[in-house]
């Protein structure tokens, strides 16, 4: 209980302080709105097929994620902060909360990234929901386990910037692949049935990063 | 009361090939008080961040014990406190919010009446909602000593005690130190004579380095 309620408390002092600083916030808003116009004024009159789609879907998301994601370890690190949440808190308590965070965090963009699709582009449409929403919720704590490991990993390099998507894109194929044909499968309106072997890998890929993160966590985040 | 104690074995530390320092070894048990001294670069700052638990040292190893039973790293973190310039609170925050945050953190429990009482110890009870970012240098110490004794801790590491402080902070440190020291540990870091004299003990660090008692 009392691990739950400090992971609560780094959940809850990082959220605060995103709404005061807006570290990651502007930046992710800033990409989707400018990725998504551009993709808008090329694209807008072509008949794409839903494979094309669903890839464009996530490309916005992942260099949104990107450009935002990396924010959560790197601001304690540029603060100075860093030490600070060492002294209080165990290495297992600041992972989950800070991996909690990025979960809510690439579940807004993702839906703040769906909703412009679903808005902007005629042809994006989602004729099978439930497979669309839980490729979202699987592929964004895919996401966000990978993210989130990577942030504590490049937080303590000089080339935050360019290491983060470099590291990360080779990490993330598997999870990509299969949430761009699952995307497709929704956009295509097929049984749910047919996406369950996305979902299982997808399930898959969350367990091995979220578990394997935890366990490397200790040795990343101490020195 | 509890008696903590830190043994310190043939620790060195190394960044990138280069040797901060080699072989400190040390023991020291509370009630005591210990001072880090060597020259610029000795390794004063990284040695107090290895005693709390921040950095792991390239060899040795620090025991920590507390009335005499040995304890991991991870848990002498409930009974230590520290301030340092390398450790900064959260500019976002006000002096308050960063204590109840830090403080739900550490131990899910908010000890107002606490909060208060260190606040006005360091003269910061009347900034207490104004946000840390707007403080000074001085002022941002001071609240770093309200964050340190937040727990009442039974070791307390001090990196720089009094850099940034004017005549009155200086004077609020020393009674801190005086108070530590009659039942607790106290080390503190440091390369001014003065603070070294505080402590009853001093260690040297750097090439030069020995013990004097």
């Amino acid at each position: 209980m009392k691990t739950i309620a400090a992971i609560v408390a780094v959940v809850s002092k990082d959220v605060r302080s995103e709404l005061r600083t807006r570290y990651a916030l502007n930046a992710l808003l800033m990409f989707v709105l400018i990725a998504v116009a551009t993709i808008l004024f090329a694209l807008r009159d072509d008949h794409l097929s839903s494979d094309v789609l669903a890839g464009m879907f996530w490309v916005v998301i992942f260099f949104t994620a990107m450009s935002g994601l990396s924010r959560i370890f790197v601001s304690e690190e540029e603060r100075g902060t860093t030490f600070t949440l060492q002294l209080v808190a165990t290495p297992s308590v600041v992972y989950w909360g800070k991996l909690f965070f990025n979960a809510g965090l690439t579940l807004l963009l993702t839906g703040a990234v769906a909703i412009l699709y679903i808005v902007v582009f005629p042809a994006f449409v989602v004729q099978s929901p439930s497979i669309f929403i839980v490729t979202l919720l699987l592929g964004d704590l895919g996401f966000a386990a990978s993210a989130t490991i990577l942030a504590a990993i490049i937080a303590k390099a000089h080339s935050k910037g360019t290491l983060y998507p470099v590291l990360s894109f080779p990490v993330l194929i598997p999870l990509l692949m299969t949430v761009m044909q699952s995307t497709a499968k929704a956009l295509d309106g097929e049984n749910i049935s047919d996406a369950f072997g996305d979902f299982q890998i997808l399930i898959a890929y969350l367990l091995i990063m979220a578990g394997g993160s935890y366990l490397l966590f200790d040795y990343v985040w101490k020195d | 009361m509890k008696t903590v104690s830190i043994d310190a074995k043939n620790i060195s530390k190394d960044f990138n090939r280069r040797s901060i320092f080699h072989d400190i070894s040390f023991e020291v048990s509370s009630p005591a008080s210990l001072a880090i001294t060597g020259k610029n670069g000795a390794g004063k700052s990284t040695l107090s961040k290895i005693l709390a638990g921040l950095l792991t040292p390239t060899k040795g190893s620090v025991e920590y014990g507390i009335d005499g039973k040995t304890i991991f790293s991870g848990e002498f973190r409930h009974v230590i406190g520290f301030v340092s310039p390398y450790l900064n609170l959260y500019d976002e925050f006000t002096a308050l919010e960063n204590l109840h945050f830090l403080s739900r953190i550490r131990s899910n429990t908010i000890d107002r009446q606490r909060i208060q009482e260190l606040l006005m110890l360091v003269d910061l009870w009347h900034r207490r909602d104004d946000h840390v970012g707007t403080f000074s240098s001085g002022m941002k110490q001071r609240l770093k000593y309200a964050f340190a004794l937040l727990h009442r801790p039974n070791v307390l590491l001090l990196d720089e005690p009094t850099s940034n402080l004017d005549d009155d902070g200086v004077e609020i440190v020393k009674q801190i130190v005086q108070e530590q020291k009659k039942q607790d540990l106290l080390i503190i870091a440091t390369n001014d004579a003065a603070e070294a004299n505080w402590c009853d003990r001093e260690i040297k660090v750097g090439m030069d380095r020995g013990e004097k008692q």
